[in-house]
């Protein structure tokens, strides 16, 4: 019976941390996936909506919902002007450009953040209602694991319905597809992403405010947790949702429970098992062959 | 692509073809010319005009030289890695290792040995890591990288964990010039004549066909395959080659400072190492030159007084020449002096 309740509150903590890492990741790899840009500035966006959502929330006294809110919007409008002004102009350079450009930007980011907030870690206070346990039945568990775990439910069923019954979905999909022809049909591709990639950083926003709580809030954060967000991206297959979401629990559970355990160098382990899968599956877990 | 055709072209040179002017700059590529001698110049006379900031001085050239060791698999054979401080790592610990634990101080085949054991960790990850690219090639040099950093920091009975290895006792070059802590005239000029050789060596093997080829495989792989070029055979040794150059990169360091640890093996290492590269222009024999000295004299003075506002500009370096100087501070140099030659020709 204890050991029941062990794994399950073990496994709570594990999904709670995966889907943070899934609602983070999720924007990066579909932007990667259409566009096939490499963003390794993602996290910063991330970092930059969680800045946004706990400083209104702690010195505009904003609810907790509406600085969400906030976060969103104004990470989805920053990143239109940077996707128009900058990103657009090296969609057809090479990978290295892009790397180089982007760590420039999380360069940026940092020295801006630390510059106009500081350089010390931001406290985020939950509101009454996720604080505290909640009794599920067979096991009493903190309240935001629960919370966080139902909103990352809550985003991939969003994902996968806008994905598969809109428009816009159809026209997505197309486009990572078959590029040219979805142009020569008229999709107006340019337009597609750059709504893509607000939506996608503005998603990448409220993982950074929901993750707040326990990945922290610090100038470093773009950099810190890069080769994570990278990690799920690649193991769960360019442009694949469910593959990133399966791919973030699966880390995040791993991290979760190695920390637990082996918090000497138990990271070695998510490492190996990266390389492992990557090695079997060149392309992630669902992510599809390259033609 | 005009690349390739050369490398193709090259061997068949009958008598006759030779007075031809494409012959004649095919021929002419890989002559010596007279400014290639000014870094060497340039580094001499630092020694003499700087003798307070030789320790700087070395650092400068063991970045120079990693540089150069990355300029090898990514500007030549086009290999997208940000991974390399694992062979960087692999020849400090090798270094480090040996000496910390009265093993092996004598400095040059420590050297000989940090580059054996980085070439054979490059020839074990390539031979995997080749079979992929893009993405996915990048996140497996990370993570090779990490599970490197990672087992380092587990093993600490041997290599000191987090701590690394202080204090390590290296014995004098050739059993004359001991490395003085102080006074870092003996680490500067080591550091130079390896460098120097490793140098002649790169410079050798980019011109060679196996060079060319390399240049062939960055610029069209499916053409490569196409003319019967052993691909992928040519990638692991380029990587194993690169690797133990970093390697020897990694010893120098640990000797010249005396001490090993765990940002050997850094994330962080392998991306400075990549903006020094492209900073200065990948793919070209003096980029790595050119970047390190840009990028470290800038991060020596500037970093210290005003971190944050050195990696600001740092950050808008980053993001201009990616937006407009795709090759690099030699590319744009290069379209400077073109521009220049076009208009006085004409």
């Amino acid at each position: 019976m204890d050991f029941g309740i062990n794994f399950a509150s073990i496994l709570l903590g594990g999904l709670a941390a995966g889907t943070v890492l899934f609602i983070i990741s999720v924007g990066l790899s579909v932007t990667m996936g259409l566009m096939g840009f490499v963003n390794l500035a993602h996290g910063a966006f991330a970092m930059f909506g969680g800045y946004v959502i706990v400083l209104a929330m702690n010195r505009a006294q904003l609810g907790f919902g509406v600085a969400l809110a906030l976060g969103f919007l104004v990470t989805a409008a920053l990143s239109v002007g940077l996707e128009r002004l900058l990103y657009r102009r090296l969609y057809r350079a090479g990978e290295l450009d892009q790397v180089l450009f982007t760590i420039g930007l999380i360069f940026i980011f940092i020295a801006g953040i630390t510059l106009a907030v500081g350089p010390e870690s931001q406290p985020i206070s939950l509101p009454a209602a996720l604080r505290g346990q909640l009794n599920l039945g067979f096991v009493q568990y903190r309240t935001y694991s629960v919370f966080l775990i139902v909103v990352g439910l809550l985003i991939v069923a969003g994902i996968w319905l806008a994905f598969e019954r809109t428009r816009i979905g159809a026209q997505i999909r197309a486009t990572v597809d078959n590029r040219r022809m979805a142009e020569s049909l008229g999709i107006n591709v340019d337009r597609l992403f750059t709504i893509t990639f607000a939506f996608g950083s503005g998603i990448a926003a409220l993982g950074g405010g929901l993750g707040a709580e326990f990945l922290g809030l610090d100038p470093q954060y773009a950099l810190k947790y890069l080769v994570y967000f990278l990690i799920a991206v690649s193991v769960g297959g360019l442009g694949s949702v469910v593959g990133v979401y399966l791919a973030s629990l699966l880390l995040g559970t791993l991290d979760f429970v190695l920390k637990l355990y082996l918090p000497q160098g138990g990271t070695i382990f998510i490492y190996a098992l990266t390389i492992l899968l990557l090695l079997w599956r060149p392309q992630g877990l669902l992510g599809r062959k390259e033609a | 692509m005009s690349e390739v055709s050369s490398a193709v072209a090259a061997p068949p040179l009958a008598g006759a073809a030779i007075d031809h002017p494409a012959a004649r700059v095919l021929i002419g590529r890989h002559r010596w010319r007279w400014w290639e001698a000014l870094p060497w110049i340039a580094a001499l006379a630092f020694y003499f005009a700087f003798p307070d900031y030789l320790g700087f001085g070395t650092q400068l050239l063991v970045g120079i030289l990693f540089a150069l060791a990355l300029d090898l698999a990514l500007g030549y054979a086009g290999i997208i890695t940000l991974g390399h401080a694992a062979f960087f790592g692999t020849g400090a610990y090798t270094v480090g290792l040996l000496a910390f634990h009265g093993i092996w101080s004598e400095p040059i085949s420590g050297l000989l040995l940090a580059a054996a054991a980085a070439a054979v960790v490059g020839l074990a990850s390539g031979l995997v890591l080749l079979r992929t690219k893009g993405l996915t090639l990048l996140m497996l040099t990370i993570c090779t990288m990490a599970l490197l950093q990672e087992g380092a920091n587990m093993a600490h009975d041997f290599t000191g964990g987090f701590d690394g290895l202080p204090s390590l006792d290296i014995a004098p070059v050739l059993g004359m010039f001991e490395f003085n802590p102080l006074y870092a005239n003996t680490q500067y000029l080591y550091t130079l004549a390896v460098l120097w050789l490793c140098f002649l060596f790169v410079r050798t093997l980019v011109y060679s066909p196996f060079g060319q080829s390399l240049t062939g495989i960055r610029e069209n792989m499916l053409r490569m395959h196409a003319v019967g070029a052993p691909v992928r055979r040519r990638l692991v040794i380029c990587y194993v080659i690169s690797a133990a150059i970093a390697g020897i990169a990694g010893g120098l360091w640990a000797q010249t400072n005396a001490y090993v640890n765990l940002s050997a093996l850094d994330l962080d290492r392998s991306a400075t190492v990549l903006i020094i590269l492209i900073l200065g222009g990948y793919g070209r024999l003096y980029g790595a030159f050119i970047g390190a000295v840009a990028y470290m004299a800038l991060e020596h003075f500037l970093a210290r007084i005003y971190p944050t506002a050195w990696q600001l500009e740092l950050g808008l370096l980053l993001v201009l020449v990616a937006l407009f100087a795709r090759n690099g501070i030699l590319g744009l140099g290069e379209g400077l002096w073109r521009r220049y030659h076009i208009r006085s020709g004409s």
